[in-house]
């Protein structure tokens, strides 16, 4: 049966954004003078004129002794080394693929930082380079650790830990880098039935939990066996739930998508996507999210 | 179109949840995202609407203009379409790259309006063979998140319900020429009956069902996807096949029965949606751009 729900537009303000934690921040646009005290270190985000240091994005100012930067609050993703990035293949190029991981330059993935089948340790060849895209092509989604930085800004990926590597079938859902919480793991299996992979760029996987330890192949083959309708429901629900804390501005954590996941439990997948029913659940994960911080 | 570029895996994915019945955001394989439709949304128009349909968003604006009419139909009006595909929604729009999807939306909603039967032309007309009013109905797309055809159809409808044109008087004068006068109250105009305007309804062939209302990731994975348009009363007035694969028969029945299926609890939605904000009036809280 066809469900067609249609209304007017109606005002709403994001349930993340009100009642300030811990004191107010200070927000600045770029331009905005930040202090005139010549005492301070300039950090990310600033810059200094005639003695005054101006920002030169948007978003809180953040303080750390005499350091003083600027937190943007929606920004293309800027990679620090040890960063998780989940990415997909833009192009396969002569020793190295191009992944596209939401940053202002594609981010590069060089045959030399990839894993061989059965985790041999060798130079890579000819060869290897030939079969490059028998592994990776364009439109692959890999997960992957930042290795280092080049001087334009544009970040290299690794793959050397039989944790990352080529992701199977799953869904993607693309918010922005600032709402993930850094944290000292990326990867987590959660109690509802689903595992989920936390990119620092804004890129979440969500993927049914593999059943039995899979001789870590570092995903050099896809399972593409159907996944059972209670899994596809858990994830659905996930993936709804994230959406819904994207769109209240709520910092995107395991705890916080658990929570949001629980509170969602009495309404259907397809309900938590209007707005009612969204702002109903997440002001409940937060006032659990509060409670539990004391 | 804009499209996603998916992995083999994903789309495996989508196409088995399908199958089952479940796709991706948990809806059914017949049922829509939550819209929201608003009228009168641009002031210097006769008529406007914005539909927002998940992550597309179109905005429709009329305008009522005198013209003669056409030669073959001297004693009704017409309506002209332009779409107008803005870089906004995707970066494959920008300078001349969305004209081709604006001129296939356009002669899709040409083809639409082609049935006699679904806006009343000849209320449109003041003077046969001389004068008539020419509706000039400007579609923008402002974001592209899948399912363009249906979020057109009823944002056009929308904004034709909401059209107002004003009333004209044509006075003869001793000599024989005519003059038009225009009425000075504002509030003195003419609406049209929209009972009759089909909307599009998009069916696309994923696997070996099919489904309304497909996201960008959705469309990636449909081999081939039907368009029909159906009237309130679940008439078919026009088909369209679109997509590189091929249907059978068969499905092309199912997909057609369907459609006119969902077609009807479309209008029915809309119209509600369209006569709640009627009867509030002025004291609705205008949303716009800035909400």
């Amino acid at each position: 049966m066809a469900a067609i729900s249609m209304r007017l537009p109606v005002v709403r303000k994001a349930v993340g954004l009100s009642a300030p934690r811990g004191g107010e921040k200070h927000l600045v646009v770029p331009g905005d003078t930040i202090t005139t005290d010549t005492g301070y270190m300039r950090g990310h985000g600033t810059y200094v004129e005639e003695e005054k240091l101006i920002a030169s994005v948007a978003g809180a100012v953040e303080r750390v002794n005499k350091l003083v930067c600027v937190k943007a609050l929606k920004t293309r993703y800027n990679g620090e080394v040890g960063d998780i990035v989940v990415g997909r293949i833009t192009e396969v190029q002569q020793k190295r693929w191009k992944v596209e991981t939401n940053s202002r330059l594609d981010s590069v993935l060089l045959l030399s930082s990839m894993n061989l089948p059965g985790g041999e340790l060798r130079r890579r060849s000819a060869e290897d380079e030939l079969a490059m895209r028998d592994y990776l092509q364009e439109g692959d989604l890999i997960s992957a650790e930042v290795q280092s930085i080049f001087s334009d800004g544009a970040v290299s990926l690794h793959t050397r830990s039989l944790k990352y590597g080529k992701l199977g079938q799953g869904v993607l859902v693309q918010v922005s880098p600032s709402l993930v919480k850094r944290q000292k793991t990326h990867f987590h299996n959660l109690p509802c039935g689903a595992s989920l992979i936390l990119g620092n760029n804004g890129f979440i996987w969500i993927y049914p939990t593999p059943e039995q330890k899979v001789e870590e192949a570092g995903g050099f083959t896809t399972n593409l066996e159907p996944v059972p309708l209670s899994d596809r429901e858990v994830i659905s629900r996930l993936r709804n739930c994230i959406v819904a804390l994207v769109t209240q501005k709520l910092m995107l954590f395991d705890t916080s998508i658990l929570y949001c996941y629980e509170a969602s439990l009495p309404h259907q997948i397809k309900d938590i996507l209007k707005p009612e029913v969204m702002e109903a659940i997440v002001l409940e994960t937060r006032q659990r999210l509060l409670y539990l911080e004391g | 179109m804009a499209s996603v570029v998916l992995s083999e895996a994903e789309k495996v994915y989508i196409v088995h949840g399908v199958q089952e019945d479940l796709r991706v955001d948990g809806r059914g394989c017949e049922d829509y995202r939550c819209a929201e439709v608003e009228t009168d949304v641009v002031s210097n128009t006769s008529g406007s609407a914005r539909v927002k349909l998940g992550h597309t968003d179109i905005l429709v604006g009329v305008k009522a203009e005198m013209g003669t009419p056409k030669l073959e139909k001297p004693d009704e009006g017409y309506l002209e379409f332009f779409v107008d595909c803005s870089a906004n929604a995707t970066p494959e729009f920008e300078g001349r790259g969305g004209e081709e999807l604006g001129t296939e939306i356009a002669n899709t909603l040409y083809r639409v309006f082609s049935s006699e039967s679904s806006v009343d032309l000849k209320s449109l007309c003041i003077n046969p063979r001389e004068h008539c009013w020419v509706l000039y109905v400007d579609v923008l797309l402002l974001e592209c998140g899948g399912n363009l055809f249906d979020a057109i159809s009823i944002a056009v409808k929308a904004a034709l319900f909401n059209t107002r044109i004003p009333k004209v008087r044509v006075l003869e004068d001793e000599e024989g020429s005519k003059e038009i006068e225009l009425s000075d109250d504002p509030y003195d105009c003419i609406r049209l009956n929209v009972d009759d305007v089909p909307c599009i309804v998009t069916l696309s062939k994923i696997g070996y069902r099919h489904v309304v209302d497909a996201t960008l990731q959705e469309e990636a994975c449909a081999l081939a996807s039907l368009l029909i348009s159906v009237t309130s009363k679940g008439a078919l007035t026009s088909m369209k096949k679109v997509g590189k694969g091929s249907l059978d028969p068969e499905s092309i029945f199912e997909m057609m029965e369907t459609g006119k299926r969902v077609g009807k609890s479309l209008h029915v939605a809309l119209q509600k949606t369209l006569d709640e904000e009627e009867s509030l009036g002025t004291s609705r809280q205008k949303v716009g751009f800035l909400g």
